[in-house]
């Protein structure tokens, strides 16, 4: 072992007390689910975790029945102040399970633990903190008077923030007075199951919140339910599209964050030590899997190689492998499915004529990985700078004028986020103007807050999570 | 001898221009009793796309003008526009068949719209926007900005055609957006007119560019349209508007439902079409 190595530091599972199977959570009660149940496994070891019950459109209805239920009887006849409260409580709650939270989610998602720990988590509580806080104050939100809530929503949450999805969604959405019928991936069922519990020790009212479980036709079972008054979906654009369809002419509220091919704009003056951890970070934090991954590199050509290699010399220190070792940097893949789609895009960026460049580092033999890997010499036409990879991969175009950067960076059907690395204040500020995206990071990159409002432009989707703005998507009348 | 009138040839408003239809295609419009009053354009699929074109290429310029400006040029639009009030309200009065106090009182509302949208242009980002109290050295800013090209069906029916335009093209416009607007199918002379009005009032040319003729041939191609970002279906009560909102999913436009009669005035409307850009910027440590 070289001096350097670091001995494993593994997080212990022991602080978990899962089930062998885990059932829908619907009107405050675990229930059996009529479909058939699926495994959720751990995408760094292929192991099992537990046993995840399916809903079928008939448990869909009884969800649904439930939230209306608690719609009409409980949560619209209470007052704010006692949603509030609520809603306090389960921040609390969290931060008590915090790390029961962030082991299950770095188990089941495949994210390092660091990051479920550090991030993932203390983002949860603070977006019940933060929601919990204007659910007596909506009047001065600034929405129009009279503010309403708008009854049952539907959401329906991705795999890569299981915990922190859930958060975003169920937080506003009961801060305003809605009731929710909540679907997490399949892939990342579990932490969501724990939340279940901890809406019991809450003693959320029944029905206010519903979990159910399943894969991409309990969720068009549940966004296409007749008894629903508001859609909300995180996931790719593909999916979003088809939702829009579905929801026209129903008149229920839609909101949509979808895809993004987010350009960071490194210019000549940037302070390049802290860009290239800012490059890091916008694209290999959570192994890419996140929708506002700065996954093209836009390089002021005259310090491109430098850049580069400082990437290089970066992504050669970082450690990959099991996610629930505090030391690691870089985790596992959520699923087969989307290792195969990074290695498939991966590979066609190479056919396409990009150089390729993977990080030396051991792969393990059993689970679902990635190296970090960077692309030089990319087109602007080749996919790999145009589609969404949602992985470890970054694609490096060059640039030599403001004017170029701003260009290239507005080249796609997406816009939901952009990083600009400048000493320059004013050059800044005068190409965030430009970017059409619904995010922009200068000197920083994937930073996330439940006061900020998040989400797209044109392709990436509509509406916004976070902030006043958060809360317009959850209220009537409100188009903001 | 009484005077021979010299009638007015209605055409299209595009990129600023008053071309003709490219497809040659006029269609009759008569007043409420039926009798002629002129031969309008009957827009076609590719007058919309040259449309789409003029708007696109007037967005830099538009959005990148000062909010104190646009300001202006709309005021500036009311101005020209009650300078013209006895023209628009003979033209109401033809193509509606509206009282002559009805008429005037649409002129006025018509006038009022513009001055109360034209306070908005460096108001709204104050009002829609916000600074963040994020945890963490960052500054960090929210405020609304212009969706794009704003495809939009103005309000039909045999009224209210000069304020159904304007309360719809005036909230598009103010924040920066520029529009394709398809007028009143059956009292279509308002909107031309007040074409005339713009093209003389400091609106640069391509932000609002107004088609004549029928809204359920051209409004499909604008709802399809993948340079178009927003569809405002406000007049499109009657048409299969359901259809359009699935074509417009395509590529994700952001959809305004259909209106019953005239659209009020409204915060919400400006809001509606804009896109809240949250900027985060380090603070160093010192």
């Amino acid at each position: 072992m070289n001096f350097l190595d670091y001995a494993p530091a593994p997080e212990s599972t022991s602080i978990l007390n899962l089930k062998k199977s885990y059932g829908l959570f619907i009107d405050g009660e675990f229930v059996k689910g009529h479909g058939k149940p699926f495994l959720s496994i751990s995408p760094s070891s292929e192991e099992a975790i537990a046993e995840i019950a399916n809903a079928n459109s008939t448990d869909v209805d009884a969800a649904v029945a439930a939230a209306r239920k608690a719609y009409d009887r409980t949560w619209s006849k209470l007052s704010g102040a006692d949603r509030g409260k609520y809603l306090f409580r389960i921040a609390r709650l969290v931060q008590e399970r915090a790390r029961e939270l962030a082991v299950a989610e770095s188990l089941d998602n495949g994210k390092p633990i660091k990051e479920a720990r550090d991030v993932d988590v203390p983002l949860v509580a603070a977006w019940f903190f933060y929601y919990a806080g204007w659910a007596d104050k909506l009047d001065y939100a600034g929405l129009g008077p009279n503010p309403r809530p708008l009854g049952v929503a539907a959401q329906v949450i991705p795999w890569n923030f299981p915990l922190l999805m859930l958060a975003w969604k169920i937080a506003p959405a009961l801060a305003a007075g809605n009731t929710v019928v909540i679907k997490p991936a399949e892939t990342t069922p579990l932490s969501a199951l724990i939340f279940a519990e901890i809406l019991q020790q809450a003693e959320l009212p029944a029905g206010v919140v519903n979990i159910i479980t399943g894969a991409g036709d309990t969720g068009h079972a549940l966004v296409n339910h007749s008894d629903v008054n508001k859609v909300a979906f995180t996931g790719s654009t593909a999916v979003g599209r088809a939702i829009a369809k579905s929801v026209a002419g129903t008149g229920k509220k839609l909101t949509l964050e979808l895809g993004g091919k987010a350009a960071n704009i490194v210019f000549d003056d940037a302070p390049i030590d802290q860009a290239v951890e800012g490059i890091v970070n916008g694209i290999f934090f959570n192994q890419g899997h996140v929708c506002c991954a700065g996954s093209r590199l836009l390089v002021q050509e005259n310090v491109h190689d430098e850049v580069v290699d400082r990437l290089k010399a970066r992504l050669a220190t970082l450690r990959l492998g099991d996610p629930l070792d505090k030391n690691t940097d870089i985790g596992a893949i959520n699923s087969q499915v989307q290792l195969d789609r990074v290695r498939e895009l991966s590979d066609i960026g190479e056919a396409e004529g990009a150089e390729r460049w993977s990080a030396p580092c051991v792969i393990p033999e059993k689970g679902f990985w990635f190296a970090p890997t960077i692309f030089t010499n990319v087109s602007t036409s080749s996919r790999i700078a145009r589609d969404e990879i949602f992985g470890p991969v970054l694609a490096v175009l060059t640039f030599r004028t403001p004017a170029e950067a701003i260009a290239k960076a507005n080249n796609t059907q997406y816009g939901l986020s952009a990083g600009i690395w400048s000493d320059k204040g004013s050059k800044i500020l005068a190409v965030a103007d430009q970017l059409r995206a619904g995010v922009i990071w200068a000197n920083t990159f994937n930073r996330f807050d439940p006061a900020s409002p998040f989400g797209g432009y044109k392709e990436s989707g509509y509406g916004r999570e976070g902030g006043r703005h958060g809360l317009a998507a959850y209220l009537k009348g409100a188009s903001w | 001898m009484s005077r021979l009138a010299v009638p007015k040839t209605y055409k299209l408003y595009i990129g600023g221009k008053f071309p003709r239809s490219e497809s040659g295609r006029t269609y009759e419009v008569l007043s409420k009793k039926g009798a002629f009053l002129a031969n309008a354009a009957l827009a076609s699929r590719k007058d919309a796309r040259d449309a789409v074109v003029a708007a696109r290429g007037a967005v830099a310029g538009w959005s990148g003008a000062t909010a104190y400006n646009r300001g202006q040029v709309l005021y500036r639009i009311a101005e020209l526009l009650e300078g013209r009030r006895e023209q628009f309200v003979e033209e109401l009065i033809a193509s509606e068949g509206a009282s002559k106090s009805a008429a005037i009182k649409q002129v006025d509302a018509a006038i009022d719209a513009w001055v109360w949208y034209a306070g908005w242009a460096d108001k709204y980002v104050q009002v829609a926007g916000n600074g963040n109290a994020v945890s963490g050295p960052y500054f960090n800013l929210s405020t609304p900005e212009p969706t794009g090209v704003v495809a939009i069906v103005a309000p039909q029916g045999s009224s209210g055609s000069l304020l159904g335009l304007v309360s719809v093209v005036a909230p598009a416009i103010l924040t920066g957006n520029t529009v394709v607007v398809v007028a009143n199918q059956v009292a279509p002379l308002a909107a031309i007119s007040l074409s005339e009005v713009l093209a003389t009032s400091d609106v640069p040319g391509g932000v609002v560019n107004i088609l004549t003729g029928s809204p359920a041939e051209i409004a499909p191609w604008l709802a399809g349209h993948a340079d178009v970002n927003a569809l405002d279906l406000a007049g499109a009560e009657h048409l299969d508007w359901v259809d359009l909102q699935v074509m417009a999913a395509d590529t994700l436009k952001r959809v305004l439902p259909p209106e019953a009669g005239v659209p009020a005035p409204s915060l919400e409307r400006i809001i509606a079409l804009t896109e809240t850009k949250t900027v985060w910027h380090t603070k160093s440590l010192i």
